[in-house]
This record gives structure tokens, C-alpha cells and sequence, in this order.
């Protein structure tokens, strides 16, 4: 159960080496005892985040999950649900790639798109199943501002990101009544693994200051979140911005 | 049908089937279809974490099974339905002049819930909890029959094991209680308003027990020397010749008007350091010292009854309630708990500290010989924290938490105060092996 404080007790990470991710799970297995499932690819990048968390008191547990192979979800969410409740679920898997490689390759393109969100719309589904007969828990959905107002520079991510964007606002919407909270998160640049290299743009953050706005959201309940804040009311302008301004500015 | 549900404190909604109904069949039946996630009892919702939630189960509203069977004002004794409200019972006792021993902070709950959570008031010095007053109960278990338990008939074990058990044993459906007796439905109040903690602790030690009810308001936003200056109200019945002519006529008339319902319009963050110490430098001087003042139930035990839904003013994200019990002897720990609380930055202002007298034989009850501390804080980044580090004090200290007020604390942290946990598992299991009866607090706390 997750507490009048906001503690969870146990947390599912679909997409279980993401490091925004593992960045929550170390937040509240620092402060109590807390069970883990982390889904993601067999790699000695989950081995090694598994054995940090059990170095943190967590009992810590792997599942192989692959994100793109749709017709095996719900499998694998059966048997993580048959271990007992889940009171937490981060939605965290997603590809970025190459912007220019992805429009004109339609391999990238289309992997792109089952990965970020037809991945997500399948374990989105089967977990609200799961969830309403529980009766309890929340979800955290990992979105991002590039969904919000799709730009040039990478509009097939961005496209796939404001489709599992709208997609959880609405199954949070749906789930009300149900008792089970979503939590649409929208990071700006964050430095991790997926944007090394690349220039950092304004308001960039970092995965562990995502995980506090993450932490702070779950404990409040909330639907939708950015990271950090103020890109809040940078993106509405974005929004706003008519298309022949907006192709003129350089972000 | 589907329901959100949430305790007194409105946080951690969880949603189940609730099931309303007077039909103590058709509660039987309820029990014995329960699915996997099973079932529990709620009355009015008045403890302020989850132990009257199930997620994703049956929860059985037990408002509806409301009736008053029989008073018997020669021996002092009353039969009545476990969904029977103590403001409701209160009021049908009060013209036969019989009084029930144990009255909470407020009367909004009900019978079952009084026995489930084995509340005590500011009368527990002389009175004990709730359970000590229980001549006998009815408690529908697992398998669906309905047992009659007494507090030392053959079924002691089960009977001391329900009391303060959370509604895990069963669901009570009937009890009877037995009643003390007042020529009035007045107090005769000795307010003491004293400068700092140390000296409020004293004197609520001297003379206690010639007050049949005593409890002290303290203010936890004031540092220095004035830390937990505070307010010591103790009390007795007003006998008929302690009133003013003007009462004289009807002594144990007895009216508490709610004059209004808070709406729920309160953005979080109305309760901050400011508007906190105003209300405490409010409070602390409303109240100079005064011997001998007659006052009504509602000015002297239920002032909060007054306003309907007044949790609502903590705003959105809800507030919890932190109350624990340490031992005489213990007064460093309650001074060092002020200590940090008043230094934290979080704010409350509805402080309680009473002297509790022995505890029951029943091994979930909260009540020891001790100090008991009350505080409520609205839920923001960082009362996680502010209470685990309260919790090493408490539980160091051999002291525990209150359960109907507990919404936050860890497993290991109830084992610890509750020595006697065990125990009250293998009298529950003997009665319910499958886990029929379960709740949100029972998973979170893994009570079974």
C-alpha cells in the first residue's frame, strides 16, 4: 500500500535500467524497506542496478520484459502481479535515436513508434486491468516535453511521445473511479545515457532532480508534472507560438 | 458499489465494493462469498488512516445496523447495534442520567468502531478504554456463525483479541455495555494555563486522579523557554448542586448544535508557520487560569463537533495524526518530541498530551500507564521523514502508536510496540485461517 505519506511499499520499473527510473527507486528504498520488480532486457546493466538497490535493504527482483513484443505483456505482468500487489508502476521505457535517421529510415521509424508507443499503449492497458482489480496503486508515466509541442528537430520521438502522453492522461482519467492514480511526467533535457553527447538545451536537468518532482507527485497525487517546473509555462508558450514563428526559432 | 474511500486524515484513497445494508443475514452471507482480497467493517470513518479501507475487496458500511435494543437504567447497562453512534447513544442515555465511561474526542463514531479500535478519552485515568466497559459482544467471524463473547467466559481469548483488533477478528454486530451515572450533563472545569512544558507535565501529575477527566492542549510552534507552554483542562461531573438555578430546571438537557459544514474549497498550505503560531498564541491566551467553571459537553469534551467535516481544512493532500504512548518516566522523550517538532517546520496546532492509567488485557490496545502525545500535521514534503525520526524515540523509549490513528508507520515499527502482536495472530488465525478479514492497514502493516 502506498501510505498517507506517499511511500510505496512495492514498485514495478517497465523499463528497468532506466536511470530516471532507478533514480525514484533509490529515493524511497533509502528511506524504507521496499520491494522492487525490475522488467527490462537481460544485460549487465540491470544486474548492476539490481545489486545496487539490494545494496540499499530492497528486496530486489528481475523479470525479462521486452517492449516491443506486444502479445508477451501480459504474461509477464500476471506473473509480477502473482507475487502480490504492486503499488507502484513506472512506465519507463523509450527509445530516442537519431532525429534525421528516424524520418527517412523506415526501419527506425516504425521501431520508434512500437517501442515509445504501442509498447506503452499494450503495458497501459494490461497494467489498468491488473491495477483496478487490486483496487489500489498509481502509475507513473514517463512522457516528455518533446511530446507536447513536436518540433522539427524530432518529430517522430516527439509524435510517439504526445501519443503515449495523451494515451495516459486518458487512462488516468479513465482509472479515476477506480482508485488508481496516473502521473504524466514531462521532463525537459535530462542528462542521462539516451542524451549523451548531445547539446544540452535550457532548463536541462538531471535524472535524480526528475525523481524528486516524481516523488513529490505521487505523495500529492497528482496527473500531470513537468521537470523542472517553469517548463511548465515555457511549453505553454511553445503551444502557442503560430507554426510560421515557431519554424523560425532555433530550438 | 464501487467506492473511493479514505479515513478521517483523506489520504491514500483506495476504491472497493461497499456494501450498505441492516440485514445481519445478508452481512453473513457478505462474509462467506468475500473473494481473494476479502472483507472488513466501517462505521463512520473517523480513524484517520486505512484500517476501515480494503482495496480492491468488500467493505461492509455498518451504519445502517443502528439500533438501540435495550436500556436497563436500573443496572446501569445497555444493549445495543454495533452501528450505533456514540453522539446517538449519548443522547438516548442522558435523560435516564447514564453516562458512557469512555467518550473520544469526538461522538462521530460508532460502537463497533470504539470496540475495533479500543478508543480512549480524557477519561482514561480512571476509566480505561472502551473495552473495559464491554459486558459482552456479539462478533460474526470467518465461517459466518455468530459467537457471543464476554471478557471472561470461555471465549476470553477471542473476546480481548477483537477489542482494539481492527476489525480483523470479525465483525462485531451487537454490544453491550455497561454505564456510569451523572445527575448532570454539566463539568465543573479547572483550566490551568501554564507557561512551559516541564512545569505542564507536573502539574498534570499532581492531583490527576481526583478529576475524572484530564488532558492538556500544548503549543508545538513556540521554541525557547515557553516550549510547550500549554492549557490543563481537568474535570468532574457537575452534581445537581453545583449548578446555576438556571440549569437546575433540566440538568441533563443536552444540545450541540453543528453550526456549519466546512466546504471543500481549501487550497493546501492554509495550516504554515504563521497562520500556525497565530492560532496557538490565540488559543494558549483565550484560556487564563479559572477554577470551578460550569461548562456543557460540547464546550468541554467535543469542541470540534461543532464544525461538520472539518478535515477539510487541511486542503487536498490531507493530514495525518501522530499519536504514541511512552511510559512514565519517559518525560525527556515527550520533551525532546516537542523539541523537534517545534524546530521542523512542519505545523500543528491541535496538540494533545494526557497521563493514560493501566492498560486491558487485550494485546492490540493502545493504552498503557503513560504519556500519551497527539499531534496533526498537514501531509507535505519531508512528515515522512519528521516521523521516522519520532518513531526511534518512541519505539526506543517502549512506547507504540496509536493504530486507529496510524496512516504512515512500518511494519517492524508496530511489531515493536506491540509485543504482544503474535500473540493476537494466532487467536486470529484460529478464527480466521484463510484471512477473510482484511484491510488496507492490515496489508500495509502485514498485521495477519
Amino acid at each position: 500500500m502506498i501510505d498517507a505519506v506517499g511511500n510505496p511499499q512495492s514498485m514495478l520499473i517497465l523499463g528497468g535500467t532506466s536511470e530516471i527510473a532507478l533514480a525514484v527507486a533509490e529515493k524511497y528504498a533509502a528511506a524504507r524497506p521496499l520491494r522492487i520488480v525490475l522488467a527490462a532486457r537481460p544485460s549487465p546493466r540491470r544486474d548492476e542496478a539490481a545489486a545496487r538497490l539490494g545494496r540499499l535493504n530492497a528486496t530486489v527482483s528481475t523479470v525479462d520484459f521486452e517492449a516491443k513484443d506486444v502479445d508477451s505483456h501480459p504474461g509477464v505482468l500476471d506473473k509480477i502481479f502473482a507475487d502480490g500487489d504492486i503499488d507502484l508502476t513506472i512506465v519507463a521505457f523509450g527509445v530516442l535515436g537519431d532525429a534525421e535517421a528516424a524520418w527517412q529510415s523506415h526501419d527506425k521509424a516504425v521501431e520508434l513508434a512500437r517501442v515509445n508507443y504501442t509498447g506503452a499503449v499494450s503495458v497501459g492497458v494490461a497494467l489498468a486491468e491488473r491495477l483496478r482489480r487490486q483496487g489500489h496503486g498509481a502509475i507513473v508515466a514517463l512522457s516528455s516535453v518533446a511530446g507536447e509541442r513536436v518540433r522539427r528537430a524530432n518529430f517522430v520521438y516527439g509524435s510517439t511521445k504526445a501519443g503515449m502522453d495523451g494515451f495516459y492522461l486518458g487512462l488516468g482519467e479513465a482509472l479515476r473511479p477506480h482508485g488508481i492514480r496516473v502521473t504524466v511526467v514531462r521532463p525537459g533535457f535530462v542528462h542521462t545515457r539516451m542524451t549523451e553527447g548531445m547539446p544540452a538545451a535550457p532548463l536541462s536537468t538531471t535524472p535524480d532532480r526528475v525523481a524528486d518532482v516524481i516523488v513529490d507527485a505521487v505523495r500529492k497525487r497528482k496527473d500531470l508534472v513537468w521537470a523542472p517546473a517553469p517548463l511548465r509555462v515555457l511549453m505553454s508558450i511553445f503551444r502557442h507560438i503560430p507554426r510560421a514563428v515557431f519554424r523560425r526559432l532555433p530550438v | 458499489m464501487l467506492t473511493r474511500l479514505t479515513g478521517w486524515g483523506r489520504t491514500a484513497p483506495t476504491v472497493a465494493e461497499v456494501v450498505s445494508t441492516s440485514d445481519v443475514d445478508v452481512i453473513a452471507e457478505t462474509v462467506r462469498t468475500a473473494g481473494g482480497r476479502g472483507v472488513i467493517a466501517r462505521g463512520l470513518g473517523r480513524s484517520y488512516g486505512d484500517p476501515a479501507q480494503n482495496a480492491g475487496g468488500v467493505v461492509i458500511d455498518m451504519t445502517a445496523l443502528n439500533r438501540i435494543h435495550r436500556v436497563d437504567a436500573d443496572a446501569g447497562i445497555c444493549e445495543v447495534d454495533a452501528g450505533v453512534s456514540l453522539d446517538t447513544l449519548m443522547r438516548a442515555l442522558l435523560p435516564f442520567g447514564l453516562w458512557l465511561p469512555v467518550l473520544p474526542g469526538t461522538r462521530q463514531v460508532t460502537v463497533g468502531g470504539a470496540i475495533g479500535s479500543d478508543i480512549h478519552g480524557k477519561a482514561h485515568h480512571v476509566e480505561g478504554s472502551f473495552g473495559n466497559h464491554v459486558r459482552s459482544l456479539d462478533l460474526l467471524t470467518a465461517d459466518g456463525t455468530i459467537r457471543t463473547l464476554t471478557p471472561d467466559g470461555p471465549d476470553t481469548e477471542l473476546f480481548w483479541a477483537t477489542v482494539g483488533g481492527m476489525g480483523l477478528t470479525g465483525i462485531v454486530l451487537r454490544a453491550t455495555l455497561h454505564l456510569n451515572r451523572v445527575e448532570t450533563a454539566y463539568f465543573l472545569v479547572d483550566t490551568e494555563q501554564i507557561g512551559g512544558l516541564d512545569e505542564l507535565m507536573a502539574r498534570q501529575s499532581t492531583d490527576d486522579e481526583s478529576y475524572v477527566e484530564s488532558v492538556s492542549w500544548f503549543d508545538a510552534t513556540t521554541t525557547g523557554p515557553r516550549l510547550g507552554r500549554g492549557i490543563l483542562t481537568r474535570a468532574n461531573h457537575a452534581r445537581l448542586d453545583d449548578l446555576p438555578r438556571r440549569l437546575r430546571r433540566h440538568p441533563l438537557k443536552f444540545d450541540a448544535p453543528q453550526l456549519l459544514t466546512v466546504p471543500d474549497v481549501f487550497p493546501p498550505g492554509m495550516l504554515n508557520r504563521l497562520t500556525g503560531r497565530m492560532f496557538s498564541e490565540v488559543w494558549y491566551r483565550k484560556s487564563p487560569t479559572r477554577l470551578g467553571a460550569v461548562q456543557n459537553i460540547t464546550q468541554f469534551l467535543h469542541p470540534l463537533d461543532i464544525l461538520g467535516e472539518w478535515n477539510r481544512g487541511y486542503g487536498p493532500h490531507g493530514f495525518l495524526q501522530y499519536q504514541f504512548v511512552v511510559p512514565f518516566g519517559a518525560e525527556p522523550v515527550i520533551r525532546r518530541v516537542v523539541e523537534i517538532i517545534a524546530g521542523s517546520g512542519h505545523v500543528s496546532v491541535l496538540n494533545v498530551l494526557k497521563r493514560f492509567g493501566d492498560g486491558n488485557p487485550a494485546p492490540l490496545s493502545f493504552p498503557m500507564r503513560g504519556w500519551t502525545l497527539c499531534a496533526d500535521f498537514p501531509v507535505r514534503a519531508g512528515l515522512s521523514e519528521l516521523c521516522d525520526e519520532l518513531d526511534e524515540l518512541v519505539l526506543d523509549a517502549g512506547g507504540r502508536h496509536y493504530l486507529a490513528k496510524e496512516s504512515r508507520a512500518v511494519p517492524e515499527a508496530i511489531q515493536r510496540g506491540y509485543p504482544r502482536l503474535d500473540e493476537w495472530r494466532k487467536v486470529r488465525a484460529s478464527v480466521d485461517p484463510d484471512g477473510v478479514f482484511a484491510s488496507d492497514m492490515s496489508r500495509r502493516l502485514a498485521l495477519k
